[in-house]
């Protein structure tokens, strides 16, 4: 009778047990397999693969992709939530939907329908390659397919953040003289900032990743439009398992990191929030009376 | 732009300059490549359609994709509740760092997940040698693609599930156990039905997901036509074949089917959320 | 059934929320355990429930230990604060919930369930909600269904926490009233919780108040009010003023006034302290035999009596409440210098009473 909303100790131990070994077989197995393949043939072996000039393009070519991806996106997810969260118009579900829809399409799909868009034998794809700019199997086209599965990441954070975070301070910010500028720089963007930092990090690590839409769209050319995870599966395919899997460990590092950052912008998440979660129960609490 | 406003007006600047911003990257980045799939679908006539779609090869395809899908996401709603309820409810020492795992899926990119689970169950590797002399193949099999949507699809529901759970008032448990009921009245009677909907949105995420899923497939699934070739494969090696309006079709009848899912889905939770009323 | 309370303590980690409560529950008694948070009163009535296991003493449920007695086989009605009503089910079906949770063996047919779940809310005057689901519910309501949740299983002792808590003032007043019928009616063994004095000496037959994990006083309502055993039930249990002073051998001085007490007889020049309610306090404009006197700060004149707050010399505030008619007669405006007498005061020494200007 210790506890009363809680099961027996030996059912405890059994639920507990059967989740953990089912994480440990689904998830952390494959994430050790990935460093284990790459490392136990040696040092040696692992960093030349990393240094071969093909792998080096394909780092290259990954980071180039992100540099771009990432930055336009993060304009467009801030501007979206301002506009979403800080004001009232018509067709906001609408948007909000719309914003989401890149996250519903198989990423296969995604690259058809650059394809489709900028492809060799299309209306825009011929007048583009007329004036010199290939798009498709090449590297303009990897960048707007990456830029595309990774369009609602930073919204999707900074938008609930933000209509929780309510209007208040910026309006008071406002009412004491301060410009939009500033108070975006002053009052927003201090509150947002660890939504924000999580964001990016989500949208960097997708756009390094991505596979599917970016292999449909690049034309797997060697050391030209090969990015990292493409040219993990040209290795794997070639039965290179440590060049795969040492590139693959770059991937799983990222991962890893994106992991750590999400848990320390949980944690600081939470002590922001800790203050004013008490203040919102009171207020739910007074709303709930008839 | 004012008539878009709303008549409540805001005393904060910038919404023409966000509006603006986020409206053309939307139409650059999002509503024209879907505006291209909508015309090219157009062009395409009924006869090309059926054509394209209608192979004994696609059609399996499709089959393949959505039967795994499902199994998976079942799958995920079994063990993504189980560890949901752990996280929630036991102590055990590393919980923050299997809390922090949990989201693996969604960082590691697809083509790393596929490589190592399809080494972890190749014939010969760490899970694979212990079930080969079984005769469980999973490696090269539909098996292996329920596998790899497993590992996709786990935190949506994780995700969606646990926060329900750690919202449940524990008066509801203890006015259950007041009233007489057992541990397994109150889950089966009380705690299940209120994480129900955030088990079914979970898992319509989970599955909506494994449909289109391409990345972490190819390398377990072994691709073989009409038993393990998943339909996102179909459009790719129609892509590869220069057959654009084939591969369109194929990924029209992929979004129908997601489609009408997730609308059905939709219809179930807004039925649901009406009958138990608006307030909490 | 009757409830008796053994030594009961409980420790929540360094905090002590019970240092050891004994009480004796009369069978169809209507008890009220008020006190401010913290003071441990909830925590009394979740040990009772068997929601919450003492770390010392006993609980008695008709002379029969029930310490050890799972809170399933109690036969406890418990109400939560926050009603704690099954979102997914039905008003009748959370009515139901205890019955049809019964081993088979025990459990009345359908048509049975069906029949007393009508009944009971018809009892809380709700049978025309039975399909609703809670959160089409007002507060109120809710309540009350809860109420009739916890009745179904015809439990020996109802419990409530914090009851009316959540509730705006209007329904709060006509639910204790409602309730305090229903008892009339089934004259079951009920305590509810409550930090609310006025709603303590309303409903119950009996009040205990609570301070600090200890029972400070336990009485009938008008027994308590007017003779509080301790500083802090006088100051809990509604606006006082406070006058330092002495007590020589039954004799009381504050300043030039004097008053022989009834008690205290053997008091040697002990520092004292008098607690005198508003209405207690008469105004005077003759400064023989005043208790203090004091300027005219505030009149507010709503209601049936006017209040009226004076500062003394050394800032300190009196409020004095005196009917209409007294007030005329005075004729007092703000800036006027009154003097006050007290009908009724409260006089505790200050060693004895330990924590003296306790603020609530």
């Amino acid at each position: 009778m210790a506890n009363l909303t809680t099961e027996s100790r030996p059912v405890r131990y059994v639920l507990t047990a059967v989740a953990l070994v089912f994480l440990f077989l689904f998830l952390l197995l494959p994430l050790i397999g990935v460093f284990w393949e790459a490392l136990h043939k040696g040092w040696q072996l692992y960093l030349t693969a990393l240094v071969e000039p093909e792998a080096w393009s394909a780092i290259k070519l990954t980071l180039i992709s992100a540099a771009i991806a990432v930055p336009l996106n993060l304009v467009f997810g801030v501007s979206a939530a301002w506009a979403i969260a800080r004001f009232d118009f018509r067709g906001k579900s609408l948007l909000t939907t719309l914003i989401d829809l890149p996250f519903a399409v198989s990423p296969v799909v995604a690259g058809l329908m650059f394809i489709l868009l900028f492809g060799a034998n299309t209306a825009a794809g011929g007048w583009l390659q007329d004036h010199g700019l290939q798009v498709i199997f090449a590297v303009p086209g990897i960048v707007l397919a990456t830029v595309f599965v990774t369009f609602p990441f930073v919204a999707r954070e900074l938008i609930p953040l933000m209509q929780s975070q309510g209007a208040d301070e910026e309006q008071a910010a406002i009412v004491l003289g301060a410009s939009g500028w500033q108070t975006f720089r002053k009052v927003t963007l201090p509150n947002i900032k660890w939504g924000l930092l999580y964001g990016v990090i989500l949208t960097n690590a997708r756009a390094m990743g991505e596979f599917g839409a970016v292999s449909v769209v690049s034309g797997h050319i060697r050391g030209e439009t090969n990015t990292i995870p493409l040219h993990v599966e040209i290795l794997y395919n070639e039965y290179n398992f440590v060049g795969a899997f040492a590139c693959a460990s770059l991937l799983a590092l990222l991962a890893l990191v994106t992991l750590l950052v999400k848990s320390l912008v949980e944690w600081h998440l939470h002590r922001q929030q800790h203050a004013s979660t008490l203040r919102t129960a009171e207020a739910r609490l007074q709303a709930a009376q008839p | 732009m004012s008539t878009i406003l709303n008549l409540r007006h805001s005393v904060l600047p910038g919404f023409r300059l966000s509006f603006g911003i986020t409206l053309f990257w939307l139409a650059l980045i999002v509503l024209l490549p879907f505006a291209a799939l909508v015309y090219s679908t157009v062009g395409m006539g009924w006869d090309g359609f059926l054509a394209a779609v209608g192979s004994e090869r696609v059609m399996a395809s499709i089959r393949l994709s959505f039967a795994t899908a499902g199994l998976s996401a079942l799958i995920n709603l079994v063990f993504g509740f189980l560890v949901a309820w752990v996280l929630v409810r036991y102590p055990f020492p590393g919980k923050r760092l299997v809390d922090a795992l949990v989201d693996l899926p969604f960082a590691l990119p697809t083509a790393v997940a596929g490589i190592a689970l399809t080494t972890l169950y190749a014939p010969n590797g760490w899970i694979g040698q212990f079930l080969a002399p079984l005769g469980i193949k999973v490696a090269f099999t539909p098996l292996g693609i329920i596998v790899a949507l497993t590992f996709i699809g786990l935190p949506f529901v994780v995700r969606t599930v646990q926060p329900v759970l750690e919202d449940l008032e524990k008066e509801l448990e203890e006015a259950a156990t007041c009233l007489g009921a057992s541990r397994w009245d109150i889950f089966r009677r009380v705690i299940f039905p209120a994480t129900l909907p955030s088990l079914i949105t979970g898992g319509t995420m989970a599955f909506a997901r494994a449909t289109g899923e391409y990345g972490s497939v190819i390398f377990i699934a072994g691709n073989i036509p009409l038993v393990s070739e998943i339909a996102p494969l179909i459009i790719v090696s129609k892509l590869d074949q220069f057959d654009q309006q084939g591969a369109t079709a194929v990924a029209l009848v992929m979004l129908g089917i997601s489609f009408v899912f997730l609308l059905l889905i939709n219809l179930i939770q807004w039925w649901a959320a009406r009958r138990h009323g608006a307030g909490r | 059934m009757s409830i008796e309370i053994r030594n009961i303590r409980k420790q929540f980690g360094q905090f002590t929320a019970l240092d050891n409560v004994s009480l004796d529950i009369a069978a169809g008694e209507l008890l009220a355990l008020l006190g401010p948070s913290g003071c441990g009163k909830t925590t009394l009535l979740r040990i009772i429930a068997g929601l919450e296991k003492p770390d010392a003493g006993q609980v008695l449920f008709g002379g029969a230990d029930a310490t050890h007695t799972h809170v399933a086989e109690r036969q406890v009605g418990f109400v939560f604060q926050h009603y704690a009503l099954f979102r997914h089910m039905t008003v009748f079906d959370n009515v139901a919930f205890g019955l049809s949770v019964k081993p088979r063996r025990e459990r009345p047919s359908a048509e049975e369930i069906r029949e007393r779940v009508m009944k009971l809310l018809k009892m809380v005057q709700l049978d025309w909600l039975a399909d609703a689901y809670p959160g089409q519910l007002s507060g109120g309501q809710r309540q009350r269904i809860a109420l009739a949740r916890s009745l179904a299983v015809e439990p020996k002792v109802l419990l409530l926490d914090e009851p009316f808590g959540a509730l705006d003032a209007k329904v709060r007043k006509d639910l204790r009233r409602w309730l305090r019928e229903l008892h009339n009616d089934m004259h079951i063994t009920s305590v509810f919780v409550t930090h609310d004095q006025e709603e303590a000496l309303e409903v119950s037959d009996r009040v205990v108040v609570m301070d600090h994990g200890h029972i400070e006083q336990v009485g009938r309502p008008d027994d308590i009010y007017e003779h509080p055993a301790t500083p802090f039930v006088t100051q809990f249990l509604g606006d006082v003023n406070l006058f330092h002073g002495r007590v020589d051998a039954g004799q009381l001085t504050i300043g030039s006034y004097e008053q022989a007490l009834g008690q205290h007889q053997d008091a040697d020049g002990d520092a004292a302290v008098a607690y005198v309610r508003p209405h207690d306090l008469d105004l005077t404009l003759q400064a023989d035999g005043a208790l203090a006197q004091g300027r005219v700060e505030h009149i507010h004149a709503v209601g049936p009596v006017v209040r009226v707050e004076l500062q003394q010399a050394d800032g300190q505030t009196i409020e004095a409440a005196v009917s209409k008619e007294r007030f005329r007669a005075l004729g007092i405006v703000p800036g006027d210098t009154v003097y006050v007498t007290p009908r009724k005061l409260a006089v505790f020494l200050k060693d004895a009473a330990g924590q003296q200007d306790y603020v609530i």
